[in-house]
């Protein structure tokens, strides 16, 4: 089980990219999903190595995503 | 409520305009003023200045009157009773802060000392030529009040009647004042603080979950709130819905602006502040205000010696226009003789409502010195014939 | 609107939620600012600041002016005043001295804070008004179509510089520097981390604090000057970036594609301006000085 995980507000991304590139262990991708908007937000595609760290939240313009650590 | 005995010094007193007008901002409870030097308007916040730190408030000289017109309404939502106070070349400088307190319906006070424009005009001569500007100078549609003391007494008076107005109808109020009346001195007579009545800001008992800071009461005009008291409020000057949240479409836009206009219809009609004489037999009426009323008051009193049936209208609250006393006087009056340091600024109001049924006479004068009264009695004698 | 969620392989827990989520007005998410704008990257930060710094939040109000970044009050779920273009300084001023009790932060733009509304900035950082300045600058006035700014560096093309901006730019560090504020720090929507200690560093600090934040505008400024997107303009950020704590101001200047020295640069004890007020007056009034009592409930 991962350290952390990562929430995604799919409806408010704009899909800059930003979470994608600044994540330190390259949780993120942009899916070929699109939201209602026509952006192509954000999917985890390496769970395992989140660090519950919210760098991508700290990133994200939109308030679309945030990561947390799992209580222990 | 009445006045906190700390700003006030009751009393028998010879002040000029400027300085009674300080006195009843401060009797009115401002405890907040910012302010930038204009000639004649610059005494009013050197008394202050001298005076607020006994009593109990600041008064910061800004860097100009664009900062000041608006220090005054964050001051205001901090809480305050709050003015400020300039001439015409700083009167139009406030023109923008004027029209955002009136359409996020901030109570406070501009005084202006009118002087010679337009420009630099007569820094130190008196006119009357900023009236039309008081009510229509910042962009768009909204309202304000206006009102024109017409002696050093009235000075003291009415700002207090000012700031009750600017309280009750949560809207920025205007003190026309001009440079003769802020520089005449005479007596002033300060009643005991519990003899002054001051209107308290109608701040809601609501909890913050059910308040909204533009939803209107039964008379038109909302609560009010001030900054840290947890209702997390926002205000703006885009127009704006009932929560004060930004809505930017016609119908909110109907809505909020006929209501910064509508909320003080009272002011045309019932609540006009009017000074009148001799109207019941009169068959010319003296419309004037400010310091040409006092040269009107010895034109009248001449023609009647002469047995012209002359009556005074002396408008006090000049906006909004007493417009039904007007017209209901033109339905059985000769004519109205309209005296102003302007040249026809509040004639254009007579005339609209005496809509055709009375003749108009406008006494112009472009400013620097007050009228002749022989001038203002030639015409009353000519309306007269 | 529903919360869609992508399918994650991860679990997120029911009472979990976005720590900024609490300080918006959530029912006018979504706000205005264009994809890869930096501005509410900037408000994450400042939420962070809020909450390290203990602030109560009932007494934390938000001022602003007009442009992008003026729009952030609308978005504050604080006690916030969107005011006029230029003087939210001036309406903070006022709002401070009314409540000294408040947390009065200025959020609003480099248009906005420094062509018009320039000599309300010089004027409270001389005073050392005890308000933070959050200063979003995206080196362009992109509300309205990305004009020519006073920070806008030469050479580049703007709405109303078609042939290039010729101007030499403000530098603001430098500007807020000399005219006497107590805090000055640069950082870019890069360096959230350490945007967000400045922020909860200004907070905590008594004074005029001055903060200026380089941000993307990738509709207009970056567009116009084909200098790609939002995620360019952040990886431009990343590599051109130098901290440089306690340079000298007039060695920050910034300039079209070069170095931007970011850091705290100034950090420095003043009185502010209430205390001279108060000291001033005890010392000409001696008892006779009566304490303010600007705003109060039963005026």
């Amino acid at each position: 089980m991962s350290k952390g995980f990562v929430a995604i507000n799919v409806e408010r991304c704009k899909g800059c990219a930003f979470c994608v590139e600044f994540c330190p262990t390259h949780v993120l991708a942009l899916s070929s999903a699109f939201n209602s908007k026509g952006y192509h937000p954000p999917h985890v595609v390496a769970s395992d190595k989140c660090s519950g760290c919210d760098l991508c939240g700290m990133y994200c313009p939109d308030f679309a995503i945030y990561g947390a650590r799992y209580a222990r | 409520m009445h006045a906190d005995p700390k700003g006030v010094i009751t009393g028998v007193h010879f002040l000029d305009g400027d300085h009674a007008c300080c006195e009843g901002t401060l009797a009115a409870g401002a405890r907040f003023a910012a302010g930038y030097p204009i000639t004649p308007s610059t005494e009013v916040v050197e008394r202050f200045a001298s005076r607020i730190p006994t009593v109990g408030g600041i008064f910061i000289q800004m860097e100009d009157e664009l900062a000041a017109s608006i220090a005054i309404q964050g001051a205001v939502w901090g809480g305050a009773k709050a003015f400020t106070v300039t001439s015409g070349p700083g009167f139009s400088l406030m023109m923008e802060h004027i029209g955002y307190a009136a359409i996020t319906e901030t109570p406070c006070v501009f005084v202006n000392v009118q002087r010679g424009g337009p420009s630099t005009g007569l820094p130190t001569l008196p006119a009357q030529a900023d009236m039309m500007q008081a009510k229509w100078g910042s962009h768009g549609d909204y309202g304000i009040i206006a009102l024109c003391p017409n002696s050093p007494q009235e000075c003291f008076d009415l700002t207090i009647t000012g700031f009750n107005l600017a309280e009750e109808f949560r809207v920025p109020v205007m003190m026309m004042l001009d440079e003769c009346v802020g520089h005449m001195t005479e007596k002033v007579v300060i009643p005991p603080a519990d003899e002054i009545d001051v209107s308290p800001r109608r701040y809601t008992r609501k909890p913050p979950a059910e308040f909204n800071l533009f939803e209107p009461g039964e008379n038109q005009v909302p609560e009010m709130v001030k900054a840290g008291d947890g209702y997390r409020f926002h205000v703006t000057g885009l127009t704006h819905d009932e929560r004060g949240y930004p809505s930017m479409n016609v119908a909110t836009q109907d809505r909020l602006v006929r209501r910064l206009v509508d909320k003080l219809k009272p002011f045309s009609n019932g609540r006009a502040i009017c000074d009148t004489a001799d109207l019941e037999d009169a068959e010319v009426v003296v419309v004037s205000y400010g310091i040409t009323s006092r040269v009107a008051q010895r034109a009248i009193e001449l023609a009647r010696k002469r047995g012209i049936r002359a009556g005074k209208f002396r408008i006090i609250s000049a906006w909004p226009f007493p417009e039904q006393h007007i017209a209901s006087l033109a339905g059985r009056v000769k004519a109205f003789v309209v005296p102003e340091l302007n040249l026809g600024q509040m004639v254009h109001e007579v005339e609209r409502a005496a809509a055709g049924r009375a003749k108009v006479i406008p006494i112009s004068h472009a400013g620097g010195t007050v009228h002749d009264p022989e001038v203002i009695l030639n015409a009353i004698v000519e309306a007269a014939k | 609107m529903s919360e869609q969620v992508l399918e994650v392989p991860c679990e997120i827990p029911a009472d979990s939620f976005n720590p900024v989520e609490p300080f918006l007005r959530t029912e006018r998410i979504p706000h205005i600012w264009c994809a890869g704008c930096g501005i509410g990257t900037t408000v994450n930060c400042f939420t962070r600041a809020l909450l390290a710094s203990n602030a109560d939040l009932d007494r934390v109000a938000i001022v602003s002016g007009i442009g992008c970044t003026g729009r952030v009050a609308g978005y504050a779920r604080l006690d916030s005043f969107h005011t006029t273009h230029g003087r939210a300084i001036p309406f903070a001023t006022g709002l401070k001295l009314a409540n000294p009790d408040l947390q009065v932060v200025v959020y609003s733009g480099d248009g906005d804070l420094f062509a018009i509304g320039g000599n309300h900035f010089i004027h409270a950082a001389r005073r050392n008004m005890d308000i933070k300045v959050i200063c979003v600058n995206n080196l362009t006035y992109a509300m309205t179509g990305g004009q020519t700014a006073p920070t806008t560096p030469s050479h580049v093309i703007s709405a109303t510089a078609p042939y290039g901006v010729f101007e030499p730019a403000f530098n603001l560090v430098q500007l807020a520097d000399a005219c006497g504020a107590s805090y000055v720090a640069r950082w870019t929507t890069f360096h959230v981390k350490q945007l967000a200690r400045s922020m909860e560093e200004v907070l905590k600090k008594k004074g005029f604090g001055f903060i200026e934040i380089i941000s993307p505008c990738p509709t207009l400024y970056q567009r116009r000057n084909k200098m790609g997107d939002g995620l360019d303009t952040m990886k431009y950020y990343k590599q051109a970036s130098k901290v440089r704590n306690g340079a000298p101001t007039s060695e920050c200047s910034l300039t079209k594609a070069g170095e931007i020295v970011v850091g705290k640069f100034v950090d420095r004890e003043r009185p502010d301006y209430y205390e001279l007020l108060q000291a001033q007056m005890h010392e000409s009034l001696g008892d006779r000085y009566a304490e303010p009592e600007v705003g109060c409930s039963e005026c």
